[in-house]
This record gives structure tokens, C-alpha cells and sequence, in this order.
């Protein structure tokens, strides 16, 4: 069998057939920035933080199929700042204040921030109203922090099998919803067992009773950039995957 | 609230009517909102219980579609049409007229639950307008004297069948007619010929009339249909025709339904003959709500005729038949995997690529999607053969395109050339030999000068679904980029972080300098997140979003610097206005209770 | 650059927490006097901005008025004007008022609260009148230089201003950006 074979600036990356570029980018220990896309669960694309130009065009490397001879450019200047771009989208669309954060130094979306070395929000913030839903026992949804990435839909969907989330309404309107009759969490059969507990990139799901837990200078990316953290996480998943082709 | 007996058996007789299929979920909402006004959360439980899906979906459903509403809407109500074009009309001002005469705030339902009055996108009525709905049906010609009619036929409670028919009367107005609206086709020749001479030959001149999907993107249409007779591993193949026309300024879809639904249907059926699919559906946008009865009537005689069914022209090995889904309210479904996505029941986002249709499509089945004049088109190919349709035309752009001309122009209308036809020469027809500007293909197309008026239709220069929009000297070219960005940052689906957080920025950012808040730095920012919206959205909505700022930047650089501030920053919210409430309430109005918009 | 640099502070809707990490640059602070020295600021307690300031940094974001006659000036007299902390830069925790509207944020605090006795909204002209809505300072004047955190550390001031008193592009290294 011969090796597929593509380059991601220019450093040549074998891939197996099937793969995404960012699966056969993570098996080769290259990073792309990346928020809505988790190696475990079903490619989605909607962030467009894993935007790379393959042969000159822009693609969603989380979703575009790996394919040989493809000339990826992943860590350049000019996508770092789109990707900067969309990463300050994400914080003004929604209401981000870090301080207060139970995730603050384990969330993503602050995580990508700081590896993009982004300052600054740039743009003015939306402060839009967003329900906070704390009627469950133990699992705390605050939509204020939402980045609409659909983990916690696709995790309760496709690995809890339960449906609890989903995404509604349009546009800028969009939100995240609960399947219940009331629309809350308490009357769900959510557990803090359950995957999509435990998948949220940001502060938006949080488990109760357990913020701040650990001191500051020992949280995920108080040490470690995200691109480390990253592929060290990802890169045992999609290999097994890998094998399991 | 409907909770009584009555309105449960109601709603399980809505269910019962669409075999609570899950599928038709659209469908059973649109049923729930006009007997209801509104979709009630109790009634939310109802459906999914009845149809056997999440709630969440129901209300996700709901709350995506702008015609499903989870508040009572008025028992009239009324949406009047937002289209440049309208406006251009009159429409702000007939709209304004409508609500002090029935005492409504545009967006609120009156206080008695009899009428509400809104804004909706572009309805296609774009040469009769200015134009609206009334519980979903097509109003033209709203003068102030209808709309005094229609205070008074509201206020009397006067059943919408019983309004005057010529309210509702939507005209054809077709001004040039070439190959496609020229050609008369008799219901089954293009299926008796296909037949003669073969499925294969039949796809082969298709080929040979270099056909183009007529919707947009023009993808060879034979190409399509190959890739989908080709695709493996299928249970089923589908056959869909988009009549979704949400392009504002394009209504010739409209035309083509209201007076040759014959010949799209029998293209559709060539199709499903070609690619081996015995369902087909026609996605018809809610705004063509009216269209709805009589297609359903053409249907049934070609059922009659034996040109749908089983057996159709007799051959026991072709059965074949075609049913209507309509749409609710959202352009992005007539992107085709969205509307493929609205066709199961959901959300309309488009998916992501590949897989496409034509592999994965309709219920994960290779499924054709086509235009409803490409479908119009291709009945008449495999009449007449493919050198028929490519004699007209260009090398790269074959036959003809219909266009729909609307705006600044004396005879408005339908408008059939064959590519390679100049601007000029299609100004000069249609009485618009006054125009300043174009905007071609639509919001999502490009804005033209009067200096390009010599380039000519096809897609090698100018395409277009068929939207052809004149401006002349009096209209103000940021007004026009004005209403198309409000356009797009409204019917963002909001998948993709660059579209919708980008559109409402685009908005926000136009509307400053439009107000005068604008400084140099202004401009640079809106150019930026143009150019990033463009280059990183999932679909093509969010890619051509920022097409009417970034063409008419390139154009008329002029229109926008006019509006700039000397000053190099102000702030893009009213700072004084912010004061209000405070001021307000501690019942202060001193010089220090102001602030001044620029330091 | 030639001469001392001339900086400006002041706070704004902020807690003087960044000034106090300012502050935490500890013995810096003499290295710092050779290179710069202080016009208006809580530091001085010099009232107004002199004409010609070199930098200007400002903490917290715009709750009322007078934060942004204040904000003003400083762009004005500031060449640089770098927004300083979390505050500044997205309005902070006084933001998180923000999705209450402003009516009932007063009715709250002077009329209803449990406890008030005379309830009145205070209307003496001298008191600066509340916004609408917190706004970081970027929305309201052009802003040269962030420095996140909530407060970002002595070593980011350090690191900004001797870049800047070097001729160099100020730019913070990854273990310096901090939005906590
Ligand atoms: C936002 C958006 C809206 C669209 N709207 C329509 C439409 O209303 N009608 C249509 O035929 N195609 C529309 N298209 C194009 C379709 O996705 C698809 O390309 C077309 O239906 C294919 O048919 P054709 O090959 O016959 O043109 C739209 C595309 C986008 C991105
Ligand atoms: S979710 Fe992340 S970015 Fe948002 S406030 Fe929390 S830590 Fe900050
Ligand atoms: S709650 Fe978290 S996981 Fe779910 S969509 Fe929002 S950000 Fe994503
Ligand atoms: S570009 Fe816009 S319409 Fe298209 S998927 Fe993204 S948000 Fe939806
Ligand atoms: S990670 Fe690829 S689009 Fe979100
Ligand atoms: S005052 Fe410094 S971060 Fe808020």
C-alpha cells in the first residue's frame, strides 16, 4: 500500500484514507486551532476557528477530507489573525467575563485567546441577555458563556443518547435549548455522568459544587499552551481511530 | 391558549392529515400557526408526543422559521415586504399609513389579538409591489386607498377569502419571451420523446444543450444528474425542485409556476426518469402560499393524464410522482442542503461538503436539486434536442436566462435573452435607459455602474438567478447596501461564527456611518470584516454577504467618504442617549446630565 | 525615546486593583523613575492631565458621565492610550449589570432595596449620571495598547513600558496574557 501523503506548510503529512485534515494533522502532532471540533465525536465545522487554505481556498479543517497532494497552510500569519478575528466574535457575541469565570484557566475559547495572543476583544461587545438555567442539582447551564459549538448536543445525542440539548432559533438569535417541557435541566434525565457534561470547551456547562477547585498557576493552561494540551489529549483518539479503520 | 378537547383533536387532526410523519414537521407547524396564530408550548408537547420526536426539535423548528411565531400573531396578519424594491415603491410609507390606521406598532400584535403588522423579507412581487402578506397570501399593489379597504375589512373581521380577488391579483408581465417561454410544450411530449429516444440519449442532450443550473451557482445540470444515477448503495433517489426564490428582486420562478407548471413538472419527471427516482417534491417558499392550490391542481390532472403515478404514458417500469413542500420563511433553505435539511423537518442549515446531494441528499439518498427554470429548461431539451437550446447563447453560457426586472425602469417585468446580451441592450428594452446602477444576481450578486453597461449576461461575466435590479440618479447607493446588509444579517442561519456574528457587525458597523458617526478607521474596519465574513463562512450566504458593501466600496468609494467624520473616532451607540433613563429618573436636565457625541 | 516618558493614570469604573499590580512591580519602581515620570494620576494626586502626556493608562471601563469626560481627556492629552485590565477592555465585573436594564438596577439600589429610608434617586447635579450600560473604553475613544488581566501582573506593566521606553513594539510573550 502506498502511503497518501499531503503538506501542511510544507512539512509532508501522511494520512489515511478517510481522515479529515485536521485528524491526519493531529496524528502528526500539528496543531490547528480549533474550538466546535473534538477528535471523540461527528465533525460539525461551525466555528471556523480550524480555517487553513488548502490549495489556495479556504476550508474548515475539521470537516474537510484529507486528500493526496493537498497543499495545506495551517500556521501563517494571515490565518492566525482571521482566527483571532473569530476568536474575539466569540467573546463579544457573548457575555465572557473571565474573573468570575469557574473555567477561567481550563477554557478553551480563553485558551485559543492567549495562544493567539489576542489583547483584546476588539470589537463592541453585543452584551446580549441570556438565561442562566441552575435548576439542576448538579449540573449548571449559564448560556452567557455559550459559543453555540453543539459538543454537549452532539456528546447527549450520539454517546449518552439522550437528546437534551439543541440548538434553536436564528442568526445572532441563536441559543442553546434543554428538551423539556419547561426547558429546563431539572426536568431532563441529565446525569453528571453523562459525556455531555463534561464536554463543554467553555463555562457554559458546568458541574456544581467543584469551581475553583484548582489554584491558579496549576490550571490546564496555566503551564501548557492549548496547541500543547491539544495534542497530547487528541493525538492517543485519533490514532485509535486510526487503527479502528 | 388551546387546551380544550377541541383544539386537541384540532391538532391531531393536523398530525393525522400529514401521517404524523416526522418529516413534514414544516408542514404540520405552518397548519398549527394559521389555526392558531402562534405555536404554543403546550401544543410543542403535543407534536412531539404525536410525531414521536424531541421537543426540543419542535421548538428548535419553531423558533428558526419567521412565520412560526410562539406569541399569538393578530387573526390578520400582516407582512409587508421589505425588498429595496418595495421601498422604492412606497412600502415604508404605505406600512406606516397601515399601522396608524389600525393603531398597531409594526412587530406587535393589536391589544384585541385582531391584527399585527410586520416587515418581511422580499416576497417576489417586486414589479407589482409595493407588496405584503395577509395570512400568507400574496397582496400586490398596496396603495393608500387598498390599504384603507383593508382597515375596514380587518376591523369588520371580513374572512381573507372574502376579500376583494383583485387585491390578490399577481400578474405575469412578461415582456420578452426566447426559447424557454416561447416554446409551447404539450404535457407529455418531453416524456413520449425521452422514451423514443432513450434515458441515455436523453442525458446525452442534455449534455450537448450545455444546460447550467439556472438557480445561482450554475453546475452542469447533466453532470448533476449523472453523478446521481451513478451513486451506489441507495435504497431510494429523490428528485427536488427548488422554488424557494428568496433572492430579493427575483420572481421568475413565480411566473414559471403560475403559467407553465406543466413544463417545470415534466422536467422534473424527465429528471426522475433519467436518474431512476420515483418521488420528486417541489420546495415552494411560504411567500408563495397562493401558488400552492393550483399546482396541486396541475398535479392532479397530469395524474389524470397519466403523466404522474404508475404507468405513466404506459410503461409499467416508470412510476413517478410529485408532492409540494412549503417553506416557512428563511432564504437560507434555498440552499440546497438547508432545504433538503428543511425537508426532513428541521432547522434549515446547510450541511457541510461533500458529501453533496447528488450522493447524500434527501434522507441520506442521492438526490438531484435543480432550479424550477432549470427543470422548465431541461423539459424542453428532451423535447427538441440539445443543438436546439445551445444554438442560443455563448461558448461558456448556453440558451437563455430569464430575468426579472424590477426597480427604475419604465415596463418592469419578465425578461427572457439569451446570454451574451449586454446591459444596455436590456435597459433599453425594459424603458431603464435612466439607470445609474445595478445590482445584479441580487444582494448576493454585484453592484454595477452605468461606465459597465456594455458587459453582458452569462457566467463568465455577469450571472445571475434572475434578480436585475435598476437604480437611477435619485437613489442613494448606501441606502441600497443599507437594506441588502440588514437582509443578510436577518436571514443568517447562525451556524458559522464568521456570518453570525459578522452579519449583525456589518449592520452595526454600515448603519454608524450611514448616521454620520463614521470615521476613516470606520471604513477600514467595515472593509475588514467584509473581507473575513467573505472568506471564512460556511455557505454562500455568508460568502456573499458583504458582496453589495465590498462592490460598492470598489465603485463609488465617494458615497462613503461623503458620510465620514473628520474626527477620527466616535462612538457607534448614541452616548447621550444612554444618559436617558438616568436622567429620566432622577428628573435631572443640567449641562452636566449631557454628553456630546464627538470629544 | 528622548527624555523622561510622561505617564498618566487614572481609574475608571475599575477597583484600583490594576493600580495596585502597578505597584507590585516593586524594586522596578526605582529602574521605572529614571525612565518615566508621573503626571495626572491617583498616584500624584495631580488633577489634571499636563499637555502633553506620553502615555496614558487607563483602568476600568465607563459606568456614568464623568468616566467618560474623564476618558476624554486623556485621549487628548495622551499620544498612547493603552486600556488597562480586564475592566477597561470588556467592562469586567461592573458589566455583568448589563443585562439588567438601568431603571431597575436604581429602583433596586434607592427605592426598594430592604433597608432604604428615604427612597429617592439621588439627583444632586454633582453626582455623574449613569450610562445605560457599562462600555469598555475602547467603544467610546480610539485605543492604542491593551494590557488584559484582572489585573495583569507587575511584569506585564514592566514588560509594556520598557518596551516602549526601548523604541520597541510593545508585544506581551504568552505566559504574560492573562484575561483572570
Ligand atoms: C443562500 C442561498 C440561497 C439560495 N437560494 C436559491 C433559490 O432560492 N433557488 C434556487 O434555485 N437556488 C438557490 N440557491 C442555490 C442552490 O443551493 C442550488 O445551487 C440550486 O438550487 C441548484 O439548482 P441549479 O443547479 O438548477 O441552479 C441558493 C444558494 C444559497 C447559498
Ligand atoms: S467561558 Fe472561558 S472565555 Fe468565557 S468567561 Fe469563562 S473563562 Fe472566560
Ligand atoms: S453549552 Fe458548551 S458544549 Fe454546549 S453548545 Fe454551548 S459551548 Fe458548546
Ligand atoms: S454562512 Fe451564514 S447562512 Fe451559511 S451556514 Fe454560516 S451562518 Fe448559516
Ligand atoms: S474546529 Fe473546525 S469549524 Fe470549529
Ligand atoms: S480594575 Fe483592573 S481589571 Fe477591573
Amino acid at each position: 500500500m502506498t502511503e497518501h501523503m499531503l503538506t501542511i506548510d510544507g512539512q509532508r503529512i501522511p494520512f489515511t484514507e478517510g481522515q479529515t485534515i485536521i485528524e491526519a494533522a493531529t496524528a502528526a502532532g500539528v496543531y490547528i486551532p480549533h474550538l466546535c471540533h473534538n477528535p471523540e465525536f461527528k465533525p460539525h465545522g461551525s466555528c471556523k476557528l480550524c480555517t487553513v487554505k488548502v490549495n489556495g481556498r479556504n476550508c474548515s479543517a475539521c470537516t474537510f477530507p484529507a486528500a493526496d497532494g493537498q497543499e495545506v497552510l495551517n500556521n501563517t500569519q494571515e490565518l492566525n489573525e482571521t482566527r483571532r478575528t473569530i476568536t474575539q466574535m466569540l467573546f463579544i457575541e457573548g457575555n465572557h467575563f473571565c474573573p468570575s469565570c469557574e473555567k477561567s484557566g481550563n477554557c478553551q475559547l480563553q485558551a485559543v485567546g492567549y495562544y493567539l495572543n489576542m489583547l483584546d476583544a476588539h470589537f463592541p461587545f453585543f452584551y446580549p441577555s441570556r438565561e442562566v438555567d441552575a435548576s439542576h442539582q448538579e449540573v449548571m447551564l449559564d448560556r452567557d458563556r455559550c459559543i453555540l459549538c453543539e459538543l454537549c448536543v452532539r456528546a447527549s445525542r450520539d454517546v449518552d443518547g439522550k437528546n437534551v440539548f439543541a440548538l434553536s432559533g436564528r442568526g445572532i438569535n441563536s441559543h442553546l435549548i434543554v428538551n423539556s417541557t419547561t426547558g429546563k435541566l431539572k426536568d431532563t434525565d441529565i446525569s453528571v455522568d453523562d459525556k455531555a457534561v463534561h464536554v463543554c470547551p467553555v463555562g457554559a456547562i458546568l458541574i456544581k459544587r467543584k469551581g475553583f477547585e484548582v489554584p491558579i498557576g496549576e490550571r490546564i493552561y496555566d503551564g501548557q499552551d492549548i496547541g500543547q494540551v491539544s495534542l497530547e489529549h487528541e493525538m492517543p483518539i485519533v490514532e485509535e481511530a486510526e487503527h479502528g479503520r | 391558549m388551546p387546551s380544550t378537547p377541541s383544539d386537541m383533536k384540532t391538532i391531531a387532526d393536523i398530525v393525522a392529515r400529514h401521517d404524523a410523519d416526522p418529516t413534514r414537521l414544516v408542514q404540520i407547524l405552518r397548519d398549527v400557526q394559521s389555526t392558531f396564530r402562534h405555536i404554543p408550548a403546550a401544543v410543542m408537547d403535543r407534536l412531539a408526543a404525536q410525531l414521536s420526536i424531541d421537543r426540543a426539535q419542535v421548538q428548535a423548528v419553531t423558533e428558526f422559521y419567521t412565520f412560526f411565531s410562539t406569541e399569538p400573531r393578530g387573526r390578520f396578519d400582516i407582512l409587508i415586504s421589505d425588498s429595496i424594491t418595495d421601498h422604492m415603491l412606497g412600502s415604508r410609507e404605505i406600512a406606516a399609513y397601515l399601522c396608524e390606521c389600525l393603531g398597531v406598532t409594526p412587530g406587535q400584535t393589536r391589544a384585541d389579538g385582531q391584527v399585527s403588522v410586520d416587515f418581511t423579507s422580499c416576497t417576489g412581487m417586486c414589479e407589482q409591489g409595493p407588496a405584503g402578506l395577509v395570512n400568507g397570501y400574496a397582496l400586490t399593489k398596496l396603495t393608500r386607498d387598498r390599504v384603507e379597504r383593508i382597515v375596514e375589512l380587518v376591523n369588520d373581521d371580513t374572512p381573507v377569502s372574502q376579500w376583494p380577488r383583485e387585491f390578490f391579483a399577481v400578474k405575469d408581465n412578461i415582456h420578452r419571451a426566447d426559447l424557454v417561454l416561447g416554446t409551447k410544450l404539450q404535457p407529455g411530449s418531453a416524456l413520449r420523446w425521452m422514451f423514443q429516444r432513450g434515458l441515455d440519449s436523453t442525458l446525452d442532450e442534455i449534455a450537448k444543450s450545455g444546460l447550467r443550473g439556472r438557480g445561482g451557482a450554475g453546475f452542469g445540470t447533466a453532470m448533476k444528474w449523472k453523478f446521481c444515477r451513478e451513486a451506489t448503495g441507495s435504497a431510494e433517489r429523490f428528485v427536488v425542485c427548488n422554488a424557494d426564490e428568496g433572492e430579493p428582486g427575483t420572481f421568475k420562478d413565480r411566473v414559471l409556476l403560475q403559467s407553465y407548471a406543466h413544463q417545470v413538472f415534466e422536467g422534473m419527471t424527465v429528471c426522475g426518469a433519467v436518474i431512476g427516482a420515483r418521488r420528486g417534491y417541489l420546495y415552494l417558499r411560504g411567500e408563495y402560499l397562493y401558488l400552492h392550490e393550483p399546482l396541486n391542481a396541475v398535479l392532479a390532472e397530469r395524474r389524470r393524464a397519466g403523466l404522474l403515478g404508475s404507468n405513466i404514458i404506459g410503461r409499467p417500469d416508470f412510476e413517478f410522482d410529485i408532492e409540494i413542500r412549503i417553506g416557512a420563511g428563511a432564504y437560507i433553505c434555498g440552499e440546497e442542503s438547508a432545504l433538503i435539511e428543511s425537508m426532513e423537518g428541521k432547522r434549515g442549515v446547510p450541511r457541510n461538503r461533500p458529501p453533496y446531494p447528488v450522493t447524500n441528499g434527501y434522507l441520506d439518498q442521492p438526490t438531484v436539486v435543480n432550479n424550477v427554470e432549470t427543470f422548465a429548461a431541461a423539459a424542453l431539451i428532451a423535447l427538441k434536442g440539445g443543438a436546439w437550446f445551445s444554438a442560443a447563447g455563448t461558448e461558456k453560457s448556453k440558451g437563455t436566462k430569464i430575468l426579472s426586472i424590477a426597480g427604475d425602469c419604465a415596463r418592469p417585468g419578465i425578461y427572457e435573452y439569451p446570454f451574451g446580451t449586454t446591459m444596455a441592450q436590456i435597459l433599453a428594452d425594459c424603458g431603464g435607459t435612466g439607470a445609474m446602477g445595478l445590482q445584479i444576481g441580487g444582494p448576493s450578486g454585484i453592484f454595477i455602474g452605468a461606465q459597465e453597461f456594455e458587459r453582458v449576461l452569462g457566467f463568465e461575466d455577469l450571472p445571475t438567478g434572475g434578480s436585475f435590479m435598476i437604480f437611477d440618479q435619485r437613489r442613494d447607493v448606501l441606502e441600497i447596501v443599507r437594506n441588502f446588509t440588514h437582509f443578510f444579517a436577518h436571514e443568517s442561519c447562525g451556524f458559522c461564527t464568521p456570518c453570525r456574528v459578522g452579519t449583525s457587525l456589518l449592520k452595526n458597523q454600515l448603519d454608524k456611518i450611514c448616521a454620520g458617526h463614521g470615521g476613516k478607521a470606520d471604513l477600514a474596519e467595515l472593509k475588514h470584516i467584509s473581507k473575513l465574513v467573505r472568506a471564512t463562512s460556511h455557505c454562500g450566504l455568508g460568502q456573499t454577504a458583504a458582496n453589495p458593501i465590498l462592490s460598492t466600496l470598489e465603485r463609488f468609494p465617494e458615497q462613503y467618504e461623503q458620510r465620514l467624520k473628520a474626527i477620527s473616532f466616535e462612538p457607534g451607540f448614541d452616548l447621550d442617549g444612554a444618559l436617558e433613563v438616568a436622567r429620566r429618573m432622577s428628573g435631572r436636565d443640567d449641562a452636566h446630565a449631557h454628553l456630546a457625541q464627538e470629544a | 525615546m528622548a527624555g523622561k516618558i510622561k505617564v498618566a493614570t487614572t481609574s475608571l469604573a475599575g477597583c484600583f486593583g490594576c493600580h495596585m499590580s502597578f505597584l507590585d512591580i516593586d524594586e522596578r519602581i526605582l529602574a521605572l523613575a529614571e525612565i518615566a515620570e508621573f503626571d495626572r494620576s491617583p498616584l500624584t494626586d495631580i488633577k489634571h492631565c499636563s499637555d502633553q502626556v506620553d502615555i496614558g493608562l487607563v483602568e476600568g471601563g465607563l459606568c456614568n458621565a464623568e468616566n467618560v469626560h474623564t476618558l476624554r481627556e486623556f485621549r487628548e492629552s495622551c499620544k498612547i492610550l493603552v486600556a488597562v485590565g480586564a475592566c477597561a477592555i470588556n467592562g469586567g465585573l461592573p458589566a455583568m449589570r448589563n443585562h439588567i436594564p438601568l431603571q431597575e438596577c436604581l429602583e433596586e439600589s434607592y427605592l426598594d432595596a430592604v433597608g432604604v429610608e428615604n427612597p429617592q434617586i439621588p439627583n444632586d447635579v454633582e453626582l455623574p449620571l449613569l450610562l445605560n450600560k457599562v462600555h469598555p473604553i475602547h467603544e467610546v475613544v480610539k485605543v492604542d495598547y491593551f494590557l488584559p488581566g484582572c489585573p495583569p501582573s507587575a511584569d506585564v506593566f514592566w514588560k509594556f513600558l520598557t518596551d516602549l521606553a526601548s523604541g520597541a513594539e510593545p508585544s506581551l510573550p504568552y505566559e504574560l496574557v492573562h484575561y483572570d
